[in-house]
């Protein structure tokens, strides 16, 4: 299949090059997420696409047509923006602000037509604006205006969206909304969007292809899949103080470091609570046994100083439980957090029994969080 | 919604027209000799007037009255521009020291000329003050590169005004007390002495300059929201700036040339039109302010002129005390 949009050796930045020689392919109705570090330069990316800034070098195409050779107007028909930068307005309602994107369209006064107010009615819809629509745009949250202005690019009818952090003051319900939006404008008008969102997690469920940006040189290009590869992200944002893991999307603070304190017996998901509780009060925590597709695994390898795990749907080696006791030895505490095992995992109810005969402490978790 | 807002509108160029009748037939009917609108009438279908009265009305009044009406138009559209050029509520011909750059050359044409040459030509006048008025642009311009913050570039255009009115006053000290009689006046700001050759010149300049701002209403439209979105709207940004500085030069250096520099109107005369509309779209707002500038200067001459009759008290004089309580107020309102 063709593409759609693409660049040759694109080159961009201000005055000098920023980044240097981008390739971007993207299909009809494809939706690329940039991501990186703050400063990393995809609102330089995004602005030299829109024509905001020219292009150092290098050609950007739009169904095989150069961007740099189309008018003004033309381009207006086939690509929307949404930047970050405040629209700046005086007396204008919601509503004006989106009848602002039928601009390409009306005559040489700007009078619109019965046709235009429809669709402008159709846009706000679509956002869930209607409310809000003869309220002035200067009066409004900062979530209403990012929805305002979607309103605004949605009916300037464009075949590419260009968005710059646009979900970044929307509440989880308008996020959630917001890539709903997107993803009906892609299936029912075959609308590609390139887009920049610090949301890592939602960068994976809703793009089709990443790009990763890191200040000075394309880092990766590629499909979600090939992007949130254990570490890699890690790597891309430099996180030295905690974690980021690709495969459930989720943040997780810096480990307390140190000597374990306590040892956390848990398993199916059950551990996850008290290991953020004790990382939060500061209490050093090693964590175990754990099967290693268990959802209390990633967070206790992102959390604990030390994990005791078995590979899943396997005996646990005897090696891991003798290390495990070794470990509970040196605890003062032992916090249990599940009050029956299952049959074949007999391992833990063995180690809270141990730690019973060594005359630990053992605490319910409730008692941490009391 | 929609309704309404046609209605306001309407509403406020009714009003205007309807201001702008009332102090245009004011303007000529009162004075040291007053003149009634029945005589006026009569006379016009006709009928003989006495004939001091009439010479008085025909050489005098009118003509100064329609000069005020062009020039206050031209100093609104030009204050209108200028507020949107800089995206700065704050901006006019006068704050921004394009009129007093205007002055400046005027004068200066006026003393090291009109000596040698007798009269001087409408045009060279116009064109002297447009000189000015590019430079004092062109300063502000740079300026407005250096600082970002709104107030900064408004002190600037300031102190280019200051500069240029010492350069004036320098001018005139050296000038002969010939040269100056004139000058002195008009240099305060005045619309007196307005002749029709005059009112020819000027309604000529300030009608192109009126149709070539209207014209590109839509795209002043999107250039309000901002650069960056009006450049994704197709708007030709380079273009729309360069129309807006030339004309803004036209129009303050016409008003220069012939009735000095009038303070405020460019100033005050935007933001009240603007509340009055309800709206800031410049299709409504070029019309509008146009006419809000031939009311505002209507209405303040007519004052300069009576208050203190037979003594004028300069034009300026009068648009300050009412042109400075709408800038404090705009300022407030956007404190909000």
């Amino acid at each position: 299949m063709e593409y759609y949009f693409y660049t040759e050796k694109m080159s961009v930045g201000y005055g000098r090059p920023l980044i240097e020689n981008m390739k971007i392919c993207l299909k009809k109705g494809e939706i690329l997420t940039l991501i990186g570090p703050n400063g990393a330069g995809k609102s330089t990316v995004l602005k030299s696409i829109a024509k905001q800034i020219s292009l150092i070098a290098g050609a950007v195409y739009l169904d095989r047509q150069d961007i740099g050779a189309m008018s003004g107007t033309e381009l207006s028909k086939k690509m929307a923006v949404v930047m970050t930068e405040r629209l700046r307005t005086e007396l204008m309602t919601c509503e004006d602000v989106v009848a602002t994107g039928r601009y390409p369209y009306t005559g040489h006064f700007g009078i619109l037509s019965k046709e235009d107010r429809r669709k402008v009615k159709e846009a706000m819809e679509l956002v869930q604006i209607p409310e809000i629509a003869d309220q002035d745009f200067t009066r409004i949250s900062d979530g209403q205006r990012q929805r305002v202005m979607l309103a605004r690019a949605i009916c300037q009818e464009p075949e590419i969206l260009l968005l710059d952090e646009p979900t970044s003051y929307l509440d989880v319900k308008y996020k959630l909304e917001f890539f709903s939006v997107l993803q009906e404008l892609r299936k029912k008008k075959r609308i590609t969007v390139i887009m920049s969102i610090h949301e890592l997690d939602l960068a994976e469920k809703v793009s089709d292809k990443i790009l990763c940006l890191n200040g000075s040189y394309m880092e990766k290009f590629g499909t979600p899949e090939e992007i949130f590869r254990s570490g890699y992200l890690k790597e891309l944002f430099h996180i030295s103080l905690g974690s980021f893991d690709e495969e459930n999307g989720s943040m997780e603070l810096e480990a307390v470091q140190g000597k374990p304190e306590a040892f956390v017996i848990a398993g199916l998901g059950m551990g996850r609570k008290t290991y953020r509780s004790l990382q939060r009060k500061g209490i050093p925590f090693a964590a175990g046994i754990l099967f290693k597709n268990d959802l209390d695994y990633p967070v206790a390898k992102s959390l604990a100083a030390n994990v005791f795990a078995a590979e899943a749907f396997e005996p646990v080696p005897e090696t891991v439980v003798f290390m495990a006791e070794k470990e509970l030895d040196l605890c003062k505490t032992v916090i249990c957090c599940r009050e029956t095992f299952g049959t074949l995992e007999t391992v833990n109810r063995d180690l809270l029994f141990y730690a019973r005969q060594a005359g630990k402490e053992i605490i319910m978790p409730q008692a941490l969080f009391g | 919604m929609q309704r309404k807002k046609k209605v306001r509108r309407l509403m406020a160029f009714l009003l205007l027209a309807a201001g702008m009748m009332i102090f245009f037939a004011m303007n000529i009917c009162l004075g040291s000799v007053e003149i009634s609108l029945p005589e006026i009438v009569k006379s016009m279908s006709g009928q003989g007037m006495d004939w001091t009265k009439g010479r008085i009305l025909r050489e005098i009044r009118l003509p100064r009255t329609v000069a005020a009406l062009i020039l206050g138009g031209a100093l609104a559209l030009s204050g209108y521009l200028l507020q949107t050029f800089f995206h700065n509520p704050i901006a006019g011909p006068f704050v921004l020291g394009i009129s007093s750059g205007a002055k400046m050359m005027v004068a200066a044409v006026m003393v090291f000329f009109m000596g040698k040459t007798g009269g001087l030509s409408s045009v060279t006048l116009i064109l002297a003050a447009f000189l000015g008025a590019v430079l004092s642009m062109g300063f502000v311009l740079i300026m407005s590169r250096r600082v970002e913050q709104m107030s900064m570039l408004v002190v600037s255009g300031v102190m280019i005004g200051y500069i240029c009115s010492a350069a004036t006053e320098l001018i005139v000290t050296f000038a002969e007390d010939a040269d100056i009689v004139n000058l002195h006046n008009w240099s305060r700001g005045s619309f007196s002495g307005m002749n029709w050759d005059n009112v020819k010149v000027m309604a000529a300049v300030t009608a192109a300059a009126f149709l070539a701002v209207f014209f590109p209403a839509k795209p002043l439209g999107a250039y309000e929201l901002g650069e960056a979105y009006a450049k994704n709207l197709g708007v030709n940004i380079r273009i729309l700036r360069m129309l807006m500085v030339i004309l803004s030069s036209v129009l303050s250096a016409c008003v220069v040339a012939y009735a000095g520099p009038i303070s405020f109107v460019g100033l005050a005369a935007p933001h009240l039109v603007k509340s009055l509309l309800g709206t800031a779209e410049p299709v409504f707002m070029i019309p509008a302010c146009f006419l809000g500038g031939s009311v505002f200067c209507l209405f303040c001459d007519l004052l300069a002129r009576n208050l203190f009759a037979p003594t004028e008290i300069s034009i300026s004089t009068v648009t300050a005390v009412f042109g400075a309580p709408v800038v404090l107020w705009v300022m407030v309102r956007r404190r909000k």
